[in-house]
């Protein structure tokens, strides 16, 4: 019950920055479950970004539900859920009863000049970290060519294509499976 | 008498109305966020047309401002509008009927995904097939950082910035959560003396 309560907890103050929605929101994510909760393995939480990535939906919304059910089962995944969102609900119903062109204001307008260049940076960090931890970059070998090439190429079908990423993660599943398997 | 028969009538209507338009309402979020894949943008023209040509819930010319403030609060901008046009049309159960319904069918799909995660993440064939997924995870990370830069930088501040905090959150252990709050703070800031340095050079003109 303790767990519980401190899972939806965790979510549901992560819930009141989620600004940009998804990915920006996964280091924040890592840095809570990994370090400040420990209830995931560092390395494995790259993998439930992956789980959360093939489906639909919001990926921070989704990596909650993968946490939740890892730590506490299907109570986990709905605690991690209902605090993801319950901030959103909360926060839409005060902005639709009292104000709703908030983003007309001069201070919400100055306030995103700022956030979205630091969301975008939370990104690139999320990116580097996750390419270090997995020792794509950084291992013994400094660069592991293997991996450079899949993240190159993935990169490369992802800007220039308009394949959709949910089959390129698959794919390189399947790339994975007759390279390491 | 009569007259009071008739009013307890159709407030009863009346309240049935409401919670057919409530469950409406989850219906209508139930049905298109299974489509999301891949994240709330992808949505828009979907929620478009759903929302304004079949729907009509809301207006042609309001739907710009109903995104842009969606995209203003924490949260999905799929899932946001989606309460906002809840509330709209049928107070707080609007609301919550539109989040459900927009959540419910992902979080079903992500809860299979997690049970077979977390009953086969050891099995050594889906630890080769996720030693390929995670290089392609962070180009998928890399992308949206590219995507969200596009409309995040737009001139030389906005550009260190971004700079800054990623360097920021790799050498230091600030909390995510205190770097996105002084992300917030510095943009007003910054607008601030982007301001006052304006009004500087257009009164030393004159």
């Amino acid at each position: 019950m303790a767990e519980l309560l401190e899972i939806f907890l965790t979510f549901f103050k992560i819930g009141f920055v989620s600004f940009g929605g998804g990915i920006a929101m996964l280091p924040l994510i890592d840095y809570e479950v990994t370090q400040v909760h420990g209830w995931i393995a560092p390395q494995e939480f790259l993998d439930i970004i992956a789980v959360a990535g093939m489906s639909p939906g919001p990926a921070a919304t989704n990596a909650a539900i993968v946490v939740g059910y890892a730590v506490a089962g299907f109570p986990g995944a709905v605690v991690a859920t209902v605090g993801m969102v319950l901030p959103s609900l909360m926060i839409i119903l005060i902005v639709a009863m009292f104000f709703f062109r908030i983003q007309e204001k001069p201070l919400v307008q100055s306030a995103f000049y700022g956030l979205r260049p630091v969301i975008t940076g939370l990104i690139f960090y999320a990116a580097t970290v996750f390419a270090l931890r997995n020792e794509i970059i950084g291992g013994e070998k400094l660069i592991n060519p293997l991996y450079l090439l899949i993240l190159v190429s993935a990169l490369l079908l992802m800007l220039f294509t308009r394949i959709h990423p949910v089959f390129i993660i698959i794919a390189s599943g399947f790339v994975g499976v007759m390279l390491f398997g | 008498m009569q007259s009071e028969q008739t009013l307890e009538k159709s407030t009863t209507s009346e309240k049935q109305g409401r919670m057919k338009m409530v469950f409406e309402i989850f219906w209508a979020f139930f049905k298109i966020s299974p489509l999301t894949f891949g994240g709330g943008y992808v949505m828009i023209p979907l929620l478009e047309r759903e929302l304004v040509e079949r729907k009509k819930w809301v207006k042609p010319e309001e739907i710009a401002d109903l995104f842009a403030v969606s995209e203003s609060v924490p949260g999905s901008i799929a899932v946001n509008s989606g309460t906002f046009i809840g509330y709209r049309l049928a107070g707080i159960p609007g609301a919550i009927a539109a989040m459900t319904g927009a959540v419910l069918p992902t979080f079903m799909i992500i809860l299979t995904l997690s049970i077979l995660f977390v009953g086969f993440k050891d099995h050594p064939t889906v630890q080769a097939a996720f030693q390929g997924i995670r290089p392609t995870i962070v180009a998928l990370i890399i992308v949206a950082g590219i995507k969200i830069g596009k409309t995040a930088v737009i001139d030389r501040t906005t550009l260190v910035l971004v700079a800054i905090t990623t360097s920021v959150m790799l050498f230091s252990h600030i909390h995510p959560i205190a770097t996105i709050l002084s992300g917030a703070v510095a943009g007003i800031v910054l607008m601030q003396i982007k301001k006052l340095l304006k009004a500087k050079k257009e009164s030393g003109r004159e």
